[in-house]
């Protein structure tokens, strides 16, 4: 029994950072109709952006002592801005001039992923950064389960932003612009609404999220390097499809989803087989619901 | 090729006579050195020069080598592989064919000791290998020899060490299933630890590249396992240590690795998680015992650092190649009756005492020697010496 709950809690801290950034390939397909493969590298630099913000932090503090929560609160806010102002540059300058080009804005989002990766390469070099957790960690036992500050920190923090975004999108004039984008493109600017602009608070929301999943999956697995971010983007983008891309309460199950098969494939065969039989199941998934879990059937238009 | 080998072969045979009936000065033996002296490892090819030649020094300032009531000068001929498989060959090409080296000592990494090895092997001249770990150095050529242990053998040391020190029986295993050098410790230890009389409860894997190894680490803390084997790189290892202490894992469970995991960046990337873990090394220089700590304080007296494990197995290659010389007992002058003897002498060391443990040859050339374990103390930033294991050899 506390095996299936340890195991329960490492699908679910996995889980929850796979779901964060499988929020961001599906926010922008859902107003774009587009996949943005540069979203795990992004993530990366969420990653590298939250380490060197909380070395600036802990510099300007010097020796005052402030509380670790406002370290790591601080350095999440430096980094959504940074890699939000970083994503929507790259996509006033890769994706917006090829908006109608479907197949070459893919590729330029491709060649944003490798520009990320080499110019992180560039500026930190090859070395892998040892990324010193911002929350003292405690190791708590519960019947016999090992529970740390960090996979709570982790779970509640990606909860917490995840009901903040179901907020946005539920309850704003924004997130309600989103929402009809996603329905039908061509009907809202008729509406008089600003289709770049909320393409560009899509992206935007989209690497704040990427950059507090760099900043939680940092803690979990602290080493970072450039990358870090192509496995965990293609784990998130398979999430994304699983629970149905452009929905995003698809994108939340999809990565908890995959988070539970993988650390399950893992628990209950030889490890040997893990990927192995992940991606089956994920295979069976798609083929009986070829749209996703929550995804919508394809409309035809006529 | 073969007719112009065999008049090399004549050439060296005649020169060897002449040399040996030349009446002028004591009499010298010529011992190549083939190093990476400049190149991406520069530091690989000093210690190996400097060590070869304090070595040399030593015979030399006690009167020489003495085989069969006859005293030798040794005389090292240097030359410089730059790093480079195609340049090591021709390195050891030059030694044995130009400058008629006895034995030929080095090359250092593996990629260079491989063509290295192929040239030695084919010209019939022994050579020893300090520090190329790689098997591929010694398969299939009876002409060559190490002075260091091969990667697997140190997973049954570990196995040994593991059992022994923590009264376990119950063993697991945690690698990587992408890697070929990973996958046979793996085997390795599991085999070892079963010959043993243990019992493999957990034989877990990942795939390279992953970062979460959440679910393998319960599920091996869930199996009872004693004693966890983790023959990884020093990048990979913290990853696992963290996750395991956040766990509980290491609570019941002693994680002891390879020499993988020997780099400064080690601490640098695991800190006070990977305290106290131990791993097992071709040296340290701590190691206790007065014939090492001797060797260390000369070294150090005379160029001013630490020896490294290149400068301690290139200076056992040095005494290896004395023992085999007292071995084959008596040099005729001819060079290749003279080499094939020394390559007889190497093949008949048995438990050979060197700086940096005790060693005999297998019949494939690699070293059964005695392991080093270290332990992590990463606040000192220092991997210190805790005992040194004698392998039990299985038939």
């Amino acid at each position: 029994m506390t095996y299936i709950l340890q195991q329960l809690i490492n699908a679910v801290q996995l889980g929850s950072i796979y779901a964060l950034i499988a929020l961001g390939y599906s926010m922008v397909y859902g107003v774009l109709r587009f996949i943005n493969f540069a979203h795990g590298d992004i993530f990366m630099v969420g990653a590298f952006l939250s380490y060197f913000a909380a070395v600036l932090i802990k510099r300007l503090a010097g020796a005052t002592a402030i509380p670790t929560a406002l370290i790591f609160v601080g350095s999440m806010l430096l980094a959504m801005l940074g890699t939000a102002l970083i994503t929507l540059s790259i996509e006033r300058i890769a994706y917006r001039p090829l908006r109608r080009y479907r197949l070459s804005v893919v590729i330029t989002a491709l060649g944003m992923g490798v520009f990320l990766e080499h110019m992180t390469l560039v500026i930190v070099g090859p070395w892998r950064i040892s990324f010193h957790p911002l929350i003292t960690e405690t190791v708590y036992k519960v019947v016999g389960v090992s529970i740390s500050t960090t996979q709570l920190v982790i779970i509640f923090v990606s909860i917490l932003l995840m009901l903040i975004l179901e907020f946005i999108v539920r309850q704003t004039k924004q997130g309600m612009a989103m929402r009809a984008i996603s329905y039908d493109r061509e009907a809202v600017p008729l509406m008089g609404v600003n289709v770049d602009h909320i393409i560009t608070l899509t992206f935007a929301i989209a690497s704040c999220l990427a950059a507090a999943g760099g900043l939680l999956y940092a803690h979990a697995y602290p080493i970072i390097e450039p990358y870090m971010g192509i496995m965990v983007g293609w784990k998130a983008f398979i999430s994304a499809v699983v629970g149905g891309i452009g929905v995003i309460r698809g994108a939340m199950l999809g990565g908890y989803i995959l988070g539970f098969v993988e650390i399950a494939a893992g628990a209950i065969f030889p490890s040997r087989m893990r990927d192995l039989i992940s991606f089956v199941v994920l295979m069976i998934v798609l083929l009986a619901k070829p749209t996703g879990i929550f995804g919508l059937p394809l409309r035809q238009k006529v | 090729m073969r007719k112009k080998l065999i008049l090399l072969m004549i050439v060296l045979a005649l020169s060897g006579i002449l040399h040996s009936c030349a009446p002028a000065g004591p009499a010298e033996i010529l011992v190549g050195i083939n190093a990476e002296i400049t190149g991406a490892i520069p530091m690989v090819g000093a210690a190996c020069k400097n060590a070869a030649e304090m070595a040399a020094e030593e015979i030399n300032a006690a009167g020489g080598l003495e085989i069969g009531g006859k005293k030798y000068k040794i005389k090292l001929v240097i030359a410089d592989n730059e790093n480079k498989p195609e340049s090591a060959a021709a390195a050891a090409t030059k030694l044995i064919t130009q400058d008629k080296v006895l034995i030929h000592i080095g090359a250092n990494a593996s990629k260079n000791a491989i063509p290295a090895s192929s040239v030695c092997n084919e010209l019939q001249c022994p050579m020893i290998s300090p520090w190329s770990t790689n098997p591929n150095t010694t398969l299939y050529k009876p002409w060559v020899f190490r002075a260091c242990f091969i990667d697997s053998f140190q997973a049954g040391v570990n196995a040994q060490f593991g059992m022994e020190e923590f009264n376990a029986t119950k063993g697991a295993v945690l690698f990587d299933i992408g890697s070929d050098a990973c996958y046979y410790q793996g085997f390795f230890f599991k085999n070892t630890w079963e010959k043993l009389g243990g019992k493999i409860v957990a034989f877990e894997t990942f795939t390279t590249g992953d970062k979460d190894f959440t679910a393998q680490l319960t599920k091996i803390k869930e199996s009872g396992a004693e004693v966890l084997y983790v023959p990884q790189y020093y990048d990979e290892v913290p990853l696992i240590v963290k996750q395991a202490n956040r766990l509980g894992v290491t609570e019941k469970i002693h994680i002891i690795g390879h020499d993988g995991w020997e780099s400064p960046d080690l601490c640098k990337l695991c800190g006070a998680d990977c305290n106290g873990l131990y791993f097992t090394t071709h040296w340290a220089v701590d190691i206790a015992g007065a014939k090492t700590q001797a060797f260390i304080k000369k070294y150090k007296e005379k160029y001013g650092v630490d020896p490294d494990s290149v400068a301690g197995l290139t200076y056992d290659a040095m005494y290896l190649f004395v023992q085999a010389a007292k071995n084959c007992g008596k040099l005729t002058g001819n060079l290749a009756q003279d080499r094939k003897c020394i390559r007889d002498g190497l093949a008949a060391i048995k438990d050979f005492e060197g700086v940096t443990g005790t060693m005999t040859p297998t019949e494939q050339g690699d070293m059964i020697k005695s392991v080093h374990i270290v332990k992590i103390d990463c606040d000192a930033g220092v991997f210190r010496w805790y005992k040194t294991v004698q392998p039990k050899t299985f038939e």
